[in-house]
């Protein structure tokens, strides 16, 4: 992508995750600025577009599928882009999301939602997305081409990830950077 | 004919959720509903896990605000060891929350809110972000990018880490601030001072664009509620519960935070996974019990700051309730967060001057001594409790996160219904209007991955009466 003068199409979602990963990404602090003028940031919570785009070059994908709104996203994102990047532990291995994964999902809500208009059953799947009986990593939904570990992976290694893919490089992580937790 | 408009997924929010709006036969909005689309279940999966890893755990709720539950579970962990925490200790996470909040608070203002107020409701959508905002205002962006990385600076040089440290524990914090640390934070306070008080004249100038505007975004009467210090000064760590009403009048001066559940109850709907609090003693008829938490509501039942600058810009903001009323426009949400980074600062400043700081006694050891804990933190969005029930051997057996966004659900939803009807006229939409119901939901900066995790644990109490009000069942729930 040498004399492409395109700018890269970069994208981040937020599936089931606390947002950490998200805000790890903006510890890159005035990295930001420098990313700013190389990608144009066509999806993700901060920006307004609605639905997915095509066409993208790379995608940051924070959280585990816990929904079938997450999983139909999962798979647009995997069909529109490029490169897949499980951004996080729990895209990577379910981490924290899917501690829920030993407690039926009936048995979940109805501890939360205590009373008889508890979102729960026909009424509620009007509005709301069904979660799915099991906390899903991202690549038992979709194939997923890097793994960025860490809760969150740290500003230094989104840095190292994002600029070798940026820069058409493999990404090569070493040991220390290839951690959870 | 009748129809619904969808605004899915509502943007630069934290969380994710969707609007419906709903058009009646005449095209006018019959109702308009914010709907959080996302579950979690915290309350029930940390059942039967031990209370020491629960500061760990629950800093996993948000990436956002980690350190809001870092310290409401580490302060639960405290009542259920029943020590006295060391006041080294108290101090260190007392500065970690006032990084906290500038950092959250810088956020909102310059990243997710920023594009609408400095680039305008109606920029286009592709541009109206933070790479916009960079862009068009690279010098603005970039101080706010700093003002926000001064508090995650702050975060780290405590915690090791911005995002979930694991460094605040029950009975006290792990380690304590290095000397060199101190002296870099304190330096780099001049410029986030400059940064704020440019900010501040920026939120001016916005309330005088958007003056015409600005009643549509959430100005109705509520109650709010926020923790006030022993002496009715601004407070965010300790301190106790005060409610007032729309006019000022004080309904709880002065509550024990350990008896919130008297004054707090929670409803639900089946349409959203975020539950509905309302104060209790009002009930839930006509949103009589809704009241708002955050940083308006803390400068609304606040004697005073409590520090210079941040006084000085409180007696300002009051102008805009008028004779001893609180700001009731959730629009001002914006300005009280910015007063608040500002009041953050001088306490940052202040602690970090402070000889305590480097006493080493700062963890209380101890074993289960009470079944029962409660902790309370004011939340960059508002009052956050966490009440745990363990065993004598600590393991937890009832968890409840009532967390402060799903305490502004009731006034969201009619923020909400409130813009639609001002906004959409004869069924007309344009992007600029759908833009403006989101930003309506952005005053409140709502922080959904947290309070999609809530539990109610209130003891739930079902009466089915007959027409002539017998009792005909009653099914209790603990």
């Amino acid at each position: 992508m040498t004399t492409d003068k395109r700018k890269i199409r970069l994208a981040t979602a937020w599936l089931g995750g606390c947002s950490g990963c998200h805000m790890s990404f903006l510890d890159l602090d005035e990295l930001l600025i420098e990313l700013a003028g190389r990608v144009d940031l066509v999806y993700g919570p901060l920006v307004d577009a609605k639905q997915f785009p095509e066409e993208v070059d790379l995608t940051l994908v924070e959280g585990a599928v816990t929904n079938v709104d997450n999983l139909q996203l999962a798979r647009i994102i995997r069909s529109n882009s490029r490169v897949v990047v499980g951004f996080g532990d729990c895209a990577v291995t379910g981490n924290v999301t899917s501690m829920r994964n030993r407690i039926p999902v009936r048995d979940l809500l109805t501890a939360v939602y205590r009373q008889a208009r508890a979102p729960i059953g026909e009424e509620a799947l009007k509005d709301l997305p069904a979660l799915l009986q099991q906390a899903l990593p991202l690549h038992q939904a979709i194939a997923v081409d890097v793994c960025l570990p860490g809760c969150p992976p740290s500003p230094e290694r989104i840095a190292a990830v994002v600029t070798a893919l940026l820069d058409g490089e493999p990404v090569a992580l070493d040991a220390a950077m290839r951690t959870f937790g | 004919m009748s129809r619904t408009v969808t605004i899915e997924p509502i943007t630069r929010i934290e969380g994710h959720a969707k609007i419906t709006i709903l058009l009646d036969e005449q095209q006018q909005v019959a109702d308009a509903r914010f709907h959080v689309t996302e579950f979690r279940g915290f309350e029930r999966f940390c059942i039967g896990r031990s209370f020491w890893e629960m500061p760990g755990i629950t800093a996993r709720v948000c990436g956002i605000c980690p350190v809001s539950h870092l310290i409401a579970s580490s302060k639960a962990g405290d009542a259920i060891l029943g020590v006295r925490t060391p006041e080294t200790a108290v101090a260190l996470r007392r500065l970690m929350n006032y990084g906290q909040l500038v950092q959250s608070h810088a956020l909102s203002f310059f990243l997710l809110s920023g594009p609408d107020l400095i680039l305008g409701m109606d920029a286009d959508p592709a541009s109206r972000n933070l790479v916009g905002l960079i862009r068009e205002r690279p010098e603005l962006a970039r101080a706010g990018i700093r003002l926000r990385s001064f508090g995650q600076q702050l975060i780290r040089a405590l915690g090791e880490r911005s995002i979930h440290p694991s460094w605040s524990v029950p009975g006290g914090v792990r380690r304590p601030l290095a000397a060199a640390e101190r002296d870099r934070l304190l330096g780099r306070l001049p410029e986030m001072y400059r940064t704020v008080d440019r900010a501040l004249d920026l939120m001016k100038e916005t309330l005088d664009r958007f003056h015409d505007e600005l009643p549509a975004y959430g100005d109705f009467p509520s109650l709010f509620l926020g923790l006030v210090g022993p002496d009715g000064g601004l407070e965010h760590y300790d301190g106790l519960v005060r409610v007032i009403d729309a006019e000022g009048r004080v309904l709880e001066a002065g509550l024990e935070p350990e008896r919130y559940e008297e004054i707090i109850a929670e409803a639900e709907q089946p349409w959203t996974y975020l539950k509905f609090p309302y104060y209790r003693p009002l009930g839930l008829e006509d949103d009589r019990g809704m009241y708002r938490v955050g940083p308006l509501a803390r400068l609304n039942v606040c004697d005073f700051a409590g520090t210079p600058r941040a006084d000085r810009e409180l007696r300002q903001f009051r102008h805009y309730g008028g004779s001893g009323r609180p700001v009731t426009g959730s629009f001002y949400y914006h300005y009280a967060r910015l007063i608040e980074i500002l009041f953050s600062l001088e306490r940052i400043e202040e602690l970090l001057a402070d000889g305590i700081l480097v006493d080493h006694h700062i963890r209380s050891r101890a074993d289960v001594n009470q079944n029962v804990g409660i902790g309370v933190s004011e939340a960059p969005r508002g009052t956050l409790f966490h009440r745990y029930r363990v065993d004598d051997d600590g393991i937890l057996e009832d968890v409840n996160l009532l967390i402060a966004t799903g305490q502004n659900n009731l006034a969201m939803n009619r923020t909400v219904r409130q813009l639609a009807r001002h906004f959409i006229r004869d069924g007309r939409l344009e992007e600029g209007l759908l833009n403006r119901i989101e930003h309506g939901i952005r005053t409140f900066d709502p922080c959904l991955s947290c309070s999609t995790h809530v539990v109610g644990q209130m003891p739930l109490l079902v009466e089915l009466r007959g027409p002539g009000g017998e009792l005909l069942e009653r099914i209790e729930r603990r």
